[in-house]
């Protein structure tokens, strides 16, 4: 069922209001909604909500064997679809086009990326790899999903740790988590997506991080993938509002500073979760 | 006397002029002693104080249309000489072009894709498209049904609805207050609200989500600290 367009009140209030720079929810233009992350009993298992947008992400690792063009590597694949829990406008087995945008950059995000180290997960080379594989479930939609799924991601690849595997020769034994404790994946860079949203009226400043609305009455919308090093991974830029360099550095120069605070936020929730599981030692 | 209830429990209800509420349906039954009354959803069982009326307090999301009652629509298009309007329903509800007060058919609103409406739900049965009218039943006028201009649209439960519209609820009351305000509450889930400035209406939709009882349900206190906190 296509969503309705928003009616014509609801368009002529969020302009107006936002002329003032003021948002719906009293947030300021450029601030983010505060990230809550539960991690639930299985390694892996994250669940991200920005205010009352919900993703759970869930990551699992088992052995196959890799092609024969890449001996060396180990496998990553992510899977997400759309389904209609999200809100009532999406449909199963067709892919929205914010679905493909969200597909597409996660992808850009955490794969080509290179986030995690794929040549660590090779366990005998040309037979044997580990093969992770990340889940997507969206829960509920009130605005940017996109940003909600890459911290769900990167959040539940660092969670996650694979069972201890040891080599003789060419024989593989695979450790049980009570034998010896599972180890983390091989994490080179934390990155963080964060979404920016323009107006048809080119005196509305961008507001980061939108809501249901506000994406909706957008005319294009920025999405900046970094790590709290500065370094960017992705910049996507969709819809034709046009920028100037200028502006585009301003709100680089934003996302960098929030890279920053989300990291930090994100290091204090993994080490307190950390904490709380007990780790028996034999 | 208020008990909670599951899904098909049977009522002991008994009256001469039994009338059901929300929540509440008459099986007959083939064997046993006569029809009994069995609940459909989950929630509190009332009933008024003789015993005549019975129904379930339940709180829920999705709107089903019912005869008789007001809700807020957004126009989506135009049918002939009608309109299709959508209520937050699993149909989109038809309004005919005449169905409002003083219209001919040379003398017909004016209304566009997108307008919002305030209309009363005339018809509704559960397989056909709901129809809606923009007068009252009896008097045959306008009575505040019609386009509604300007303001904002507030989505809510639909139990947050019912206490919006109980004249002894706290909120409107206090909220006017402290500003003149303007506030049609549908009881499909949404709220029109209107005031002179952009932070009062942005503060009101704020509160209405607060008490919300899907969203916390702030009590008074709290609201009235709330308030304190925006500035308005």
């Amino acid at each position: 069922m296509r969503p309705p367009s928003p009616s014509i009140p609801e368009k002529e209030f969020l302009y107006t209001s936002l002329k003032e720079s003021l948002r719906l929810d009293g947030r300021l233009s450029m601030e983010i909604r505060s990230p809550t992350l539960t991690f639930g009993d299985d390694l892996g298992w994250v669940e991200c909500s920005l205010g009352k947008t919900r993703v759970l992400a869930q990551v699992e690792g088992k052995m196959v064997k890799p092609p024969p063009e890449r001996p060396y590597e180990g496998i990553i694949t992510i899977h997400s679809e759309i389904s209609p829990m999200a809100s009532n406008e999406y449909e199963p087995g067709r892919p929205s086009d914010e679905e493909v945008t969200i597909t597409r950059m996660l992808d850009k995000v955490l794969k080509r990326s290179d986030a995690v180290d794929k040549e660590s997960l090779c366990i005998l080379a040309g037979q044997r790899v580990w093969h992770i594989r990340l889940t997507l479930h969206f829960l509920a939609d009130a605005g940017n999903m996109l940003d909600c799924a890459c911290l769900a991601g990167i959040v539940a690849l660092k969670h996650f740790r694979r069972p201890d595997v040891e080599v003789v020769g060419d024989e593989v034994t695979v450790h049980e988590p009570t034998e010896r404790a599972p180890i983390p994946l091989a994490i080179h860079h934390t990155p963080f997506c964060f979404t920016f949203a323009f107006f048809p009226d080119p005196t509305i400043p961008p507001v980061i991080d939108p809501s249901q609305l506000e994406q909706r009455l957008s005319a294009g919308m920025i999405s900046i993938a970094l790590n709290a090093q500065r370094e960017l991974c992705v910049l996507q830029k969709l819809g034709g509002v046009p920028l100037d360099p200028d502006e585009v550095l301003k709100i680089v120069i934003i996302a960098v500073q929030k890279a920053k605070e989300l990291n930090g936020v994100v290091e204090a929730r993994l080490k307190e979760d950390w904490e709380g599981r007990h780790v028996e030692v034999r | 006397m208020s008990a909670t209830v599951l899904p098909g429990t049977v009522v002991p209800a008994q009256h001469a002029n039994l009338k059901l509420g929300p929540g509440l349906i008459q099986k007959s039954d083939a064997g046993a002693a006569g029809p009994s009354i069995i609940t459909t959803r989950t929630g509190t069982l009332n009933h008024s104080s003789n015993g005549s009326k019975w129904w379930v307090e339940s709180n829920s999301r999705r709107y089903v249309p019912a005869p008789q009652e007001s809700v807020i629509g957004v126009v989506v298009q135009k049918v002939g000489d009608g309109f299709r309007v959508d209520i937050g329903a699993a149909h989109s509800a038809s309004l005919d072009g005449l169905a409002f007060e003083g219209a001919t058919k040379r003398n017909k609103p004016n209304i566009k894709i997108g307008c919002v409406v305030y209309a009363r739900v005339s018809l509704a049965h559960k397989d056909m498209e709901p129809e809606l009218e923009c007068f009252d039943a009896q008097t045959r006028k306008a009575e505040g049904f019609g386009e509604v201009k300007g303001g904002f649209l507030v989505r809510c439960s639909l139990k947050m609805c019912r206490n919006l519209l109980d004249p002894k609820h706290f909120l409107l009351p206090l909220l006017g207050a402290r500003f003149p305000l303007e506030a049609a509450v549908g009881m499909n889930g949404r709220v029109w609200i209107n005031a002179k400035e952009p932070r009062q209406i942005i503060a009101i939709s704020r509160c209405i989500e607060a008490v919300d009882p899907d969203g916390g349900g702030m009590d008074e206190a709290g609201i009235k600290a709330f308030l304190g906190t925006l500035d308005i």
